[in-house]
């Protein structure tokens, strides 16, 4: 899913405090699951603000809404009748999301409530953890099912770097080696052989260095 | 100040705070009528939504008072109220709100004094902090 | 075609079979050329060549290809080394054809320390390739004379080609195996990460030799002198993948006041000494960090003067 943590009430306060009607829209989709966008903290942060607007002495009216999900214009099509009621509109929901309200109603002031930050899953209740860069030519077979471009600080394919110690990466203690990692579960399954052949530079077309980019599925398009 | 009153919501666990206040009306230890009190079947339960929510409606403090850790009825219930909390009171420092409007208490269901002690203790805390900042 | 693959200095000691002996410059904080060259006066005729560090623990510094040209201007032969953290295959391949062209004969393919730990954390870094393919893209481009994309290049640039090598990092059983793949990939010599556990060091040539990689290829054993038990400690606690034993710190810690220095010194010149003699082992990396004032030293202490004139 992709993964993504509330902004600081501040910070979402500060956006919006000098409007009077405020719309947060939430997402049923990735952010529901890792409990930052769905309907209960639609609520929240709704809350949240009215109570900022109590106590800075504002008058703000503070709508809710949760949408199925905000990546697919069938649902943002669902707040059209309420939008323009509002002055301001908070999507929690990943960096699609205000982007989709935007693009898909032009006259509302449409503001980010969420920090997106990986494609991950969530590795114990509470605890997500990043999988994927979404670099467009999955590779992870050559690496015992781990991926070293999203999984190593130096995206290396042709690791570990000595800077490997114990188990873990240079950057922190906290941070796993993915090298160390796949070089043990390869050695214990005794393909080391897999490992010992070099890893040629990675094209990075299909990645975003290859400029934004579009799917397109001839036999889906209507 | 003196004239202040403060409005206190209180979320209190059946299985524990709950059986204290009865205790408690046995010695006649009744709580003063500006604690509002919210009896619940687990504080685990206790979402922190509902704990805005008494903010949001013009309460001066909350508190939650649950079971002893190592007897929650439901094993973690009082575990996770207290992280909810926690959490409650990080939302109110990003908001300037001063964080001791909210708290957690563990109590026995014997213990009647503690429960008359937790309600006095809580309506002295917050009326030296004053009104809430987002009371209407 | 010369019987050498780039002719510098470095390559024609090791070729004769001398022990080589490499220093370690680290450009200024700023552009301070005279403090370069001061620096540089130290080293020169002390080794054979010069290793001009690239934003070493990504700390924003004066270019190493600059510096380099400056060492080269001195009189000394750089050793330029090249992270991949900074920039991407058009600047890496631009950047060699650059200080080829300015004489540079020598070349470090490093990973690059991660920018977390530098002066600039905000700093979005690149690794579009890693050091093990740099190696094989400064071979590919000396010994096939083609680009990274296969086009041909009018010229091309004839270095040769070092990598490094940190036997003390994890998984110790896989970094043979990384060092063989390295050499696979192009390097002609190899210069490794400051040793201080000599036993696991020895265990490590020991794997090497039986593999037979010393013969494809010349190690360099890397040696920082201890300046003083706060840094012992900081390279201990501090430096990931670095390995200092406690019976060193002890060591220095006997040493008593003021003696620390020398003592560190004289485990260096130890060191030197038992890697003379290591099978595999073609010579010493001497990183002296800040140090440079006290090459001289170390270098006739160790009985590496004077060094070989081809």
């Amino acid at each position: 899913m992709i993964v993504a943590e509330q902004k600081p009430i501040k910070e979402v306060w500060e956006m919006v405090k000098d409007y009077e009607k405020v719309l947060v829209i939430g997402c049923k989709g990735c952010v529901t699951v890792c409990n930052v966008g769905g309907a209960k903290e639609v609520g929240v942060l709704a809350s949240l603000l009215r109570i900022a607007a109590n106590k800075n002495g504002k008058t703000m009216e503070v709508g809710e809404a949760t949408l199925e999900r905000q990546c697919d214009p069938e649902y943002i099509e669902e707040v059209r009748d309420i939008i323009g009621e509002y002055d301001a509109v908070v999507s929690i929901a990943c960096g699609v999301g205000p982007q989709f309200l935007s693009e898909r109603y032009p006259q509302s002031r449409i503001f980010p409530g969420l920090n997106t930050k990986f494609m991950g899953g969530a590795i114990e209740h509470g605890v997500w953890s990043e999988r994927c860069a979404g670099c467009g030519t999955c590779v992870v077979h050559y690496f015992g099912g781990l991926c070293p471009i999203a999984r190593c600080s130096k995206s290396l394919l042709n690791g570990p770097c000595g800077g490997s110690s114990g188990g873990k990466c240079e950057i922190s203690k906290e941070v796993d080696c993915i090298w160390d990692l796949i070089v043990r579960k390869l050695m214990e399954q005794g393909r080391l052989d897999e490992l010992r052949q070099f890893r040629p530079p990675k094209d990075w077309t299909t990645a975003r260095d290859g400029g934004p980019r579009t799917m397109i599925r001839e036999e889906l398009v209507k | 100040m003196n004239d202040f009153v403060p409005q206190i919501v209180a979320f209190y666990c059946s299985n524990c705070a709950s059986a204290a206040a009865d205790v408690a009306e046995g010695l006649k230890k009744e709580l003063p009528n500006n604690i509002k009190i919210i009896n619940v079947p687990c504080t685990g339960r206790i979402e922190i939504l509902h704990l805005l929510k008494a903010f949001e409606k013009g309460a001066d403090g909350v508190y939650v008072a649950g079971c002893q850790e190592d007897s929650c009825r439901y094993t973690s219930g009082i575990i996770k109220a207290k992280k909810r909390v926690e959490y409650v009171k990080k939302l109110l420092e990003e908001l300037e709100i001063e964080p001791q409007r909210i708290e957690v208490f563990s109590m026995s269901a014997s213990r009647g004094q503690e429960f008359a002690d937790t309600g006095a203790k809580m309506i002295e805390r917050i009326r030296s902090l004053g009104p809430s900042p987002a009371r209407t | 075609m010369s019987e050498y693959k780039s002719g510098s200095n470095l390559e024609k000691v090791l070729k004769a079979g001398h022990f080589a002996f490499t220093g370690e410059c680290g450009p200024p904080q700023g552009a301070n050329v005279e403090k370069l060259k001061e620096k540089a006066q130290h080293l020169k005729g002390m080794v054979d060549a010069v290793n001009v560090t690239d934003n070493q623990t990504a700390v924003v510094r004066m270019s190493s290809w600059a510096a380099s040209l400056i060492l080269l201007q001195e009189g000394l032969e750089p050793n330029f080394q090249m992270v991949c953290r900074d920039r991407n295959r058009l600047a890496i391949q631009s950047d060699i054809l650059g200080v080829y062209s300015h004489g540079i004969r020598n070349m470090l393919c490093l990973s690059g320390d991660h920018q977390k730990f530098g002066n600039h954390p905000q700093a979005k870094n690149v690794y579009d390739i890693d050091s093990m393919q740099l190696i094989h893209a400064v071979k590919t481009m000396r010994d096939e004379g083609v680009f990274l994309n296969g086009e041909k290049i009018d010229v091309p640039p004839r270095l040769f080609i070092g990598a490094a090598c940190n036997p003390f990092a994890d998984p110790f059983e896989f970094r043979v195996y990384r060092l063989a793949k390295k050499i696979d990939a192009g390097a002609d010599f190899i210069q490794t990460q400051c040793i201080y556990n000599m036993d696991k060091f020895r265990e490590f040539m020991k794997r090497v030799v039986d593999m037979g990689l010393h013969e494809k290829c010349y190690i360099l054993a890397g040696v920082t002198p201890m300046k003083s038990i706060g840094m012992a400690r900081y390279m201990a606690k501090q430096v990931p993948g670095m390995d200092v034993p406690d019976s060193l710190i002890k060591r220095l810690q006997g040493a008593g006041k003021g003696k620390v220095a020398e003592e560190g010194i004289k485990f260096a010149l130890e060191q030197i000494e038992e890697f003379k003699e290591m099978e595999g082992v073609a010579g010493v990396h001497l990183m002296a960090i800040e140090w440079e004032h006290r090459v001289p030293e170390i270098a006739e202490r160790a009985g590496m003067l004077p060094r070989p004139k081809l």
